[in-house]
């Protein structure tokens, strides 16, 4: 075992990948000699060569819709989109092409693609840097959305998505790269694509959250342990499919739910979650359903962007009204 | 009048008349061959006017005739190797069929039924693609597992004169240039975009030349000529295959149909226009050539136009025979594994529909 930070847990998941499927490439801008912009794929070039990890040119479209030929070929594409607001460009090819080439063949052509993207704020980059477009991705049918929340998680999610037989969105909280580490064995053991993780029990509130808001919520956690309140706190690393079942579990056991993510709050990944529990565990509620989210703003530079982040004051801050709630 | 530019290499076999006027390539010497691509033409178009007819009595969907244009097709799709991968726009039903895409299949996909393009024949071969020229990635991907499995096969896109104003044509091209993928992109310039005339898509002189910021080979062909179609397809795809990368090829043709049967072309265009490009379509010259060649009679065209249609209707038939899919079919190819939510949405749509 040994500590590794999230990125290099991607990175280590990548080069386990190619290690041992043949099939699996690499493309991007600036994956090659470079390694990444944030070096998730550092030595992969120097590795396994340059037939495998692809410098492409500047044209994200194309990324994504050469992934798309490559996987229809039974190739396992993972291609890097540099940044979170880049990967607009691929929209029209991961909708209209990556997630139904199966469906309109009806199963003869397959997408078993990955496309890897950086997401959300907190590091202070210019704009177009720091967006959370996941529920943009998990409205198409057809893909998976995960979003890992630490080393341990992302080694292991990333080696099912380059697995997975269908095309995957594996959006990466570009603040947790470097935030912590954790021993993470890399033992090429990968992680359901369809399943919560609760990563702490409560018996009075149920706190959802995924990706870079997990560090805020846990933080919220201590708080309001302080205070005599026991929050489960669930992470929803694999957005689509949606692992219902645990969470509506939980909150028949709290009937309290706060859900946190960084998005904008309208038309949110919450929303989603929150219109499930009222149609599986109206009946467990005990107080109304509430988000924590990014604002309906746009994304802010970086000098005011900390205020527009969801932090633990206002998670702590909703589970109290929450709790109050008679 | 084709618009062929003398500022990139054009190729013609054949004039409109059926004559002569470039160099025979060397299938084009067995007389058997070129029958062979004649009774494509007439297929195409054969199978063209049915689709229309089923369209216009409310028995098939929108449909992209692909009148006058049918020698890029046949012709692209007859310079390949079967394991070669054609990855076509919704207007080349030509190249389809010589693949092997089947009549029923085609019928069926136009018909609004997914299973028609599960195509028996060429596995590989993409669908069509509707959203414009966003698939000419998708045959630089295709190309680039050729070459990385080293794989002595290639790559057909064929885009329409419109698609060439895609930012993701220019970005194919482009890729395809750096990485010496072997693709070729044949663009059928059929002079229309729906309402806008080539003129109004791009200011550049010829599209061939779209090739040159690429750095790949660029050129022209006339469209309506299946035999220079074909010749200057095979030369491009022996350079792909010897690794030396990806070639542009505008074949020049013109759309005497409608965009397709959801549109009317009279709202902007002259009849008078569509009369003078139809001496040139690609059927008659070809005709014409065999005819004057003694290859060719009217007891054979008759036996042909006859077979064609017979092999038509036979396969409309086949295809309106086909109860359409469950609704339950609609979930069973979103994804390899069925996930948990979307079995229990396939249930209640079952059950909704056995209610209904």
């Amino acid at each position: 075992m040994t500590e590794i930070s999230l990125v290099q847990a991607v990175n280590a998941a990548l080069a386990r990948a190619m290690d041992e499927d043949s099939r699996v490439l690499v493309l991007g801008e600036d994956v090659g000699i470079d390694g990444g912009v944030f070096r998730a794929t550092d030595g992969l070039l120097q590795k396994f060569g340059e037939l495998r990890v692809l410098d492409t040119p500047i044209a994200e479209a194309s990324i994504a819709g050469v992934s798309i030929g490559l996987a229809a070929q039974g190739l396992r594409p993972v291609a890097e989109i540099q940044f979170t607001g880049f990967a607009y460009a691929c929209v029209d090819q991961i909708i209209n092409h990556a997630s139904r080439l199966r469906n309109r063949t009806r199963g003869r052509l397959t997408c078993p693609m990955v496309l890897r993207a950086p997401a959300g704020g907190g590091i202070k980059a210019i704009e177009h840097h720091s967006e959370s477009p996941e529920a943009m991705f998990a409205h198409i049918p057809g893909i998976k959305v995960v979003m890992p929340s630490s080393p341990a998680r992302a080694y292991g999610l990333l080696l099912s998505a380059i697995r997975d037989p269908d095309p995957v969105v594996f959006l990466e909280p570009t603040r947790l790269y470097r935030a912590a580490r954790e021993d993470v064995a890399d033992d090429g053991a990968g992680l359901p694509l369809d399943s919560c993780f609760t990563l702490r029990p409560g018996r009075d509130l149920t706190l959802v959250a995924w990706g870079a808001m997990i560090r805020e919520t846990l933080e919220a956690t201590e708080q309001l342990a302080a205070e005599n309140v026991e929050a489960e706190v669930i992470d929803i690393a694999t957005l689509k499919p949606l692992d219902s079942a645990t969470i509506l579990a939980s909150v028949a056991r709290t009937g309290r739910l706060v859900i946190v993510h960084e998005a904008p709050m309208t038309c949110g990944y919450g929303a989603e979650i929150a219109a499930r529990v009222c149609s599986g565990a109206i009946t467990s509620l005990l107080a109304p359903v509430e988000r924590v989210a990014g604002y309906d703003t746009m994304m802010p530079y970086l000098r005011t962007e900390a205020f527009y982040m969801p932090n633990a004051a206002r998670i702590v801050a909703a589970a109290r009204r929450t709790m109050a709630y008679a | 009048m084709l618009g062929l530019e003398k500022s990139v290499s054009s190729t013609r076999v054949l004039d409109a008349e059926g004559v002569v006027v470039g160099i025979m390539p060397e299938f084009g010497l067995d007389p058997a061959e070129l029958v062979r691509l004649y009774r494509a033409l007439v297929l195409t178009r054969t199978f063209d006017t049915k689709a229309v007819a089923l369209q216009r009595t409310g028995r098939l969907g929108t449909y992209a005739s692909s009148l006058g244009q049918e020698a890029v097709s046949v012709g692209a799709a007859a310079a390949m190797e079967p394991d070669d991968v054609l990855v076509p726009n919704f207007r080349e039903h030509g190249g389809q069929l010589w693949r092997g895409v089947t009549l029923k299949e085609l019928f069926l996909y136009w018909g609004g039924d997914e299973r028609g393009n599960d195509f028996a024949g060429p596995r590989q071969d993409f669908p069509i693609c509707v959203p414009v020229g966003s698939h000419a990635p998708h045959a630089v991907g295709v190309a680039l597992a050729f070459r990385l499995r080293g794989e002595k096969r290639a790559a057909i896109c064929i885009i329409g004169d419109g698609a060439t104003s895609k930012g993701d044509v220019a970005e194919a091209l482009n890729m395809a240039g750096v990485w010496k993928v072997p693709a070729v992109f044949v663009i059928n310039n059929n002079a229309w975009a729906i309402s806008v005339p080539r003129e109004k898509q791009s200011a550049a002189a010829t599209l061939a030349q779209k090739a040159v910021a690429a750095g790949i080979p660029g050129e022209q062909v006339d469209g309506n000529d299946v035999i220079a179609v074909r010749a200057v397809t095979e030369q491009a795809l022996a350079r792909a295959r010897q690794g030396l990368g990806p070639t542009l090829i505008e074949a020049v043709s013109y759309r005497l149909c409608d965009h397709t049967t959801a549109d009317d072309a009279s709202r902007y265009r002259d009849d008078a226009e569509v009369s003078r490009h139809w001496p040139a379509e690609p059927i008659l010259r070809l005709r014409n050539y065999l005819t004057h060649a003694r290859h060719w009679d009217r007891a054979k065209e008759d036996a042909l136009l006859h077979e064609c249609s017979n092999t038509v209707e036979r396969a409309a038939n086949d295809y309106l025979a086909t109860p359409p899919q469950p609704l339950s079919a609609n979930f069973d190819f979103v994804y390899a594994a069925k996930p948990s939510e979307l079995v229990e949405q396939q249930k209640a749509a079952v059950l909704a529909e056995g209610t209904a």
